[in-house]
C-alpha cells in the first residue's frame, strides 16, 4: 500500500493541489467545513464537517441561468460556472455513500448535468474513521467505517498515512504522486465500534410493513410535536437533496438560481401548486418517510440515511432520525 | 431538583390544575432532551426528565399551547421567564391558561461547551461539587463544571423568576454580568476588522432560519421571508450582501423586545454568535435611552415604542459617524 508520513501531511497537500484544486475539512471561523487547501491550511481536528460533503457536488446555491433586459429584448446567458478536476480529501465513509444516495436521485433519468458535471470532476479521497463520536451509526446501515470507499481510501495509523486506489481515476491520482511509499497497513481495531450506543438500530423493518401503515403511525404527532419547522437537520444532511428555484431579481438583471429546500419549511413546494402540507406534523413526517420508507421503496432497499450523526448533533430540540426510526418500530413515542 | 420537577409535574395534572404539563422528554442519551407535552401523572413519571440539559426555552410554545383547550402548566428557568413576560406585553400568550412554575437554576451545561473541551464520545456525566465526571467512549474525564456551561450561562444576568405562580428553589435576583464585554471587544476593532469579523461568521450561515424559529421575539405567524406574495421572500442569500442583512435586520427586527435569553447561538447548528448582535443593540438602547431589560416587567415602556423630545437622534448621520 501506498503511504505518506502524517507530519508532512502539508507537503501531500502541496502535491496534489499543484495539480487540481484540493478541498480538505478544516477549521472555518470555528466550525469545521470543506475548504480550498491553501499552503499553511491543516486538517480539523474534528471527527467530521458540520456541513456534509455532498455540498461540493451540490452547492447551496448555485447559479443557473442570467437574463439581461432591455426595453422589450431579453437576452438569456448561461450562468453555469465552469467547473475543473477538483480532489476532496478526509471523506469519511458515511458521507462517501451518500453520493451513492445522491448519485440514486441525480443521476438517474433526467440527469442533473450540474450535479454529474461537478461529479465526473472530482476525485474523492476517504478516510477511515478509528475515533467515533457515540452518535455514529453507519454500521447500522451496512457501513463500515474502517473500510470507506471512494476513488482513494485512507487510513492514518500512528505516523502513517495508507493510501489505496479502488478506481481508476483514484490510480491515476497516486501514480501522479512518484513520492508517495509503500508500507504494510497494520490490523484496524475495531473495538470502539462494538461500544458504540447506536450499533444496534434496525432499519429493515421498514421494509416489512406496507408504506400506508407507517404512514399512519400513531407516533407522527407526539413526535412532531416540538418541532421548530426550520431546516437545520436538512441542511447538514449528506442525503437531503430537495431544491427550489428562485430568481435574484436586480429590474436589468435578473439571476436564475437554484437553492437547497426544506420540507421542513411552511413555503416548500409552494411554487408548483401554491400549496404545502398544511401543519408541522405533515412536514415533518415527510422527511422521515422519505428517507425510512419513500426512498428504499424506491431505489431497492437502500435506506436514505448514512448515520453520520448530524441530525443528532444539530437540531435544536433533539429531534432526530433515531428517535423516529425506534419510536415508529415500537409504536409509540 | 430533578426529582422535585417530576414531583410537582404529577402532582399538577393529578390534582387537575392543569390537563397538560409542558417539559422535556428523555432522549437516547442523557443530554438530549426533547420539549414535550405530557397529559398524564405516568407520563410524567416514565417520559419526562429535568436534568443541567434542560437548556431549551419553552416560553415560545405557550404561545400555541395557551390557545388550546385547558390548562398547562409549564417549567421555566430564571432567563425563560423574562420570555414569558415579554410575550404577555406582547398579547401572544394567554396568561389565565398558563400555570407557571419557576424552576431556579445553577446554569445549563452544553454538549457543544463539552465538546469544545477535546471530548469525544461522551455516554454519561454526572456532577460531582464543582466537577462534572464525564465518561466517554475513550475513558472517563474530569472536568469544572463552569467550563461545561452553556456560553449564555457563564454570563447569567439574572436568576430573577418573574411572574410564576409557584417556584422550585429560591427566589433570585439580578446578577452582575460582564455579558456586554465581547460587545465592547468587537467595538474597540477598527471597521476593517469588524467587518472581517462578521462576514467569517455570517458568511458560515445555511439559512436553515433555526435562529428565528426558536427565537421568542420571532413570533410571527408568518414570516415575510416565507411569504412568496410579500415579494421579498428570501430561501437563501443570493450574495453576501443578504447573507449579512438578514441576520441584522433580524436583530434591529427584535430590538428592544430581545431578553438576550441566548436561544439564537444555541441552536445555531453553525456557532454563529448571533447573541452578540443582540447585545450590541441592548448596550446601544442603554447608553441612548437608559437601561431597559426586555422581560424584566410589565408596566415598563419599551425604548423603540417610547419617544420623547429629548431622545438622541442616533441614527441621523449628520456629519461624522456617530451622529455627531
Amino acid at each position: 500500500m501506498k503511504t505518506w508520513k502524517l507530519s508532512e501531511l502539508d507537503s501531500l497537500f502541496a502535491a496534489i493541489a499543484a495539480a487540481q484544486k484540493l478541498y480538505i475539512p478544516a477549521d472555518a471561523a470555528g466550525q469545521p467545513a470543506f475548504t480550498l487547501w491553501t499552503p499553511g491550511l491543516s486538517m480539523t481536528k474534528a471527527l467530521n464537517t458540520g456541513r456534509s460533503a455532498k455540498d461540493l457536488f451540490f452547492p447551496q446555491v448555485e447559479n443557473l441561468v442570467n437574463f439581461k433586459v432591455s426595453g422589450r429584448r431579453i437576452q438569456v446567458e448561461p450562468g453555469r460556472e465552469e467547473v475543473e478536476d477538483f480532489v476532496i480529501f478526509g471523506v469519511r465513509a458515511c458521507d462517501c455513500r451518500s453520493f451513492d444516495i445522491l448519485d440514486s436521485v441525480f443521476l438517474s433519468d433526467p440527469v442533473d448535468t450540474f450535479y454529474a458535471d461537478r461529479r465526473s470532476h472530482a476525485t474523492v479521497m476517504t478516510l477511515a474513521c478509528s475515533e467515533p463520536e457515540e452518535t455514529c451509526f453507519c454500521t447500522s446501515l451496512g457501513i463500515d467505517p474502517q473500510a470507506p470507499a471512494g476513488d482513494v481510501s485512507c487510513w492514518a495509523m500512528e505516523d502513517t498515512l495508507y493510501l489505496e486506489a479502488n478506481t481508476e481515476k483514484g490510480q491515476a491520482l497516486l501514480s501522479s504522486l512518484p513520492q508517495l511509499g509503500q508500507g504494510e497497513k497494520p490490523q484496524t481495531d475495531a473495538s470502539v465500534f462494538h461500544r458504540l450506543p447506536l450499533k444496534d438500530l434496525d432499519f429493515s423493518v421498514f421494509g416489512e410493513k406496507p408504506l400506508m401503515d407507517w404512514f399512519n403511525s400513531p407516533v407522527w404527532d407526539s413526535l412532531s410535536q416540538s418541532c421548530l419547522g426550520c431546516g437545520s437537520c436538512t441542511f447538514v444532511c449528506p442525503t437531503c437533496q430537495c431544491y427550489d428555484v428562485e430568481d435574484f431579481d436586480g429590474g436589468a438583471t435578473i439571476r436564475r438560481f437554484r437553492c437547497w429546500d426544506s420540507c421542513m419549511y411552511s413555503d416548500f413546494t409552494m411554487m408548483a401548486h401554491g400549496t404545502n402540507r398544511p401543519t408541522q406534523k405533515e412536514r415533518f413526517r415527510q422527511r422521515f418517510m422519505h428517507k425510512l420508507v419513500y426512498h428504499p421503496n424506491n431505489h431497492a432497499g437502500q435506506i436514505g440515511c448514512v448515520g453520520c450523526g448530524r441530525c443528532l448533533q444539530k437540531c435544536p430540540i433533539s429531534m432526530n432520525i433515531v428517535k423516529v426510526a425506534k419510536a415508529l418500530k415500537e409504536g409509540k413515542a | 431538583m430533578q426529582d422535585r420537577v417530576m414531583e410537582k409535574a404529577a402532582a399538577l395534572l393529578e390534582s387537575g390544575v392543569c390537563t397538560r404539563v409542558l417539559g422535556w422528554k428523555t432522549g437516547e442519551f442523557f443530554y438530549d432532551v426533547t420539549p414535550a407535552v405530557f397529559t398524564s401523572a405516568e407520563e410524567v413519571r416514565t417520559q419526562m426528565v429535568y436534568n443541567p440539559f434542560c437548556g431549551p426555552n419553552l416560553s415560545k410554545y405557550l404561545i400555541a399551547e395557551s390557545r388550546k383547550e385547558g390548562k398547562i402548566a409549564v417549567f421555566l428557568k430564571p432567563c425563560d421567564t423574562f420570555s414569558f413576560v415579554q410575550l404577555q406585553k406582547e398579547h401572544r400568550i394567554a396568561r389565565d391558561k398558563v400555570y407557571a412554575v419557576g424552576v431556579q437554576c445553577d446554569g445549563m451545561i452544553d454538549m457543544d461547551s463539552l465538546k469544545a473541551l477535546g471530548l469525544r464520545g461522551v455516554t454519561a456525566a454526572r456532577e460531582v461539587g464543582d466537577n462534572l465526571i464525564v465518561s466517554t467512549l475513550y475513558g472517563e474525564k474530569t472536568v469544572p463544571r463552569r467550563e461545561a456551561l452553556s456560553l449564555r450561562c457563564r454570563v447569567c444576568k439574572s436568576k430573577r423568576l418573574n411572574d410564576c405562580d409557584e417556584i422550585i428553589g429560591e427566589q433570585g435576583g439580578d446578577l452582575p454580568s460582564d455579558r456586554f464585554a465581547q460587545v465592547e471587544a468587537l467595538e474597540a476593532m477598527t471597521p476593517e476588522e469588524r467587518f472581517a469579523f462578521w462576514r467569517s461568521e455570517l458568511s458560515k450561515c445555511i439559512r436553515c432560519n433555526a435562529c428565528r424559529n426558536v427565537c421568542p421575539a420571532c413570533s410571527c405567524e408568518k414570516c415575510v421571508f416565507d411569504n412568496p406574495g410579500s415579494g421579498v421572500r428570501n430561501k437563501a442569500a443570493a450574495d453576501s450582501f443578504e447573507e449579512n442583512l438578514f441576520h441584522i435586520i433580524r436583530a434591529f427586527h427584535v430590538a428592544g423586545r430581545c431578553t438576550d435569553c441566548g436561544e439564537c447561538s444555541r441552536v445555531c447548528p453553525q456557532g454563529i454568535p448571533l447573541h452578540l448582535l443582540n447585545r450590541k443593540l441592548i448596550k446601544d438602547m442603554n447608553q441612548l435611552y437608559g437601561p431597559y431589560q426586555a422581560g424584566a416587567d410589565f408596566d415598563s415602556k419599551p425604548p423603540m415604542l417610547a419617544f420623547t423630545p429629548e431622545d438622541p437622534e442616533a441614527s441621523i448621520i449628520t456629519n461624522g459617524r456617530d451622529g455627531q
